[in-house]
């Protein structure tokens, strides 16, 4: 028996692992992308802001549907990254993306996460926004957590501390948006060049 | 002890080894997925999940979809735990060198 063979083994294992698994083919690169948008949207969002007449936000003005607005272009921005570069590397990988396991895995990262945003919509338009950022962290975690099951699953400690985050946020409302930030945008941008190091090298 | 022990014959194959790495990172795969990745044939694949879920490594469901029947492969909690261990005898194997 030669280690050659062993080593092969190893590398097959690994291979087939990140193959048959999609989240792994989700280049890091697109994480530190979502999480540069969300700080751009985030700082166009302050500015805003800070800069209106009142200095604060209120439901129904223009600058609140701005923000919104915002919101939905960095979400739209991060996912259709996010399918751009996965396509280009599941294609260098001569991996199929669209099977059964990125479909379950998309399915239930969905889940918490449409749950969350009607929710979301809900109370928006019950005026209670104060909650917002706090509760879109939670349900983005446990959407993270729960897609997890169905990759290598290091996405999961992502989930973990954007929950934590969303629930300190809960505790101290007034700081939702920079926890926000924090999660939505440091993180990703933490998390992404993690992952970029550990996979794509 | 000698680390030869954890090497498990059971898994000393290519087809093997990559059944059983598929279905450590998936909740379940069918058999045309095991296919498409491991580029097996038929009897070949079937002769190797047979052996796995002979060994209890792995779990076998079958089931139709609509009118076609598909089979589901999982891991048992005992391949699970042998699978690891065969890989840990396999790094061990190869730092030693």
């Amino acid at each position: 028996m030669e280690s050659k063979d062993y080593l092969k083994d190893i590398s097959d294992i690994k291979n087939m692992m990140n193959k048959s698994s999609r989240f792994i083919s989700l280049s890091g690169l697109s994480g530190i992308l979502a999480g540069v948008y969300a700080i751009i949207g985030a700082a166009i969002a302050y500015w805003l802001v800070t800069t209106s007449e009142r200095g604060y936000l209120i439901l129904d003005g223009t600058i609140f549907r701005i923000c919104v607005f915002i919101l939905l272009m960095v979400a739209l921005c991060s996912v259709v990254t996010g399918i751009i570069l996965t396509t280009k590397k599941a294609k260098k990988q001569g991996a199929k993306i669209w099977d059964a396991t990125s479909r379950r895995l998309v399915f239930n990262f969905l889940i918490p996460l449409v749950a969350g945003g009607l929710y979301i919509l809900i109370i928006l338009g019950q005026g209670k926004y104060g909650h917002t950022g706090g509760l879109m962290l939670i349900f983005y975690g446990l959407a993270l957590v729960n897609a997890s099951k169905y990759s290598i699953g290091d996405i999961k400690y992502l989930g973990f501390i954007q929950i934590i985050l969303g629930l300190i946020a809960g505790t101290f409302p007034g700081y939702g948006f920079w926890l926000w930030v924090l999660g939505f945008g440091i993180m990703h941008i933490f998390y992404g060049t993690w992952m970029h190091f550990k996979y794509d090298k | 002890m000698s680390i030869i022990t954890n090497i498990n014959k059971a898994f000393d194959h290519r087809i093997r080894l990559g059944i059983m790495s598929i279905l450590m990172v998936n909740e379940y795969a069918d058999f045309n997925m095991l296919k498409d990745l491991l580029g097996a044939t038929d009897g070949n694949l079937a002769s190797h999940t047979k052996a796995l879920e002979k060994a209890e490594y792995i779990k076998v469901e079958k089931q139709f979809i609509g009118r076609k029947p598909n089979t589901r492969y999982s891991t048992t909690a005992l391949g699970k735990a042998e699978f690891k261990k065969h890989i840990e005898a396999l790094e061990k194997l190869i730092n030693k060198q």
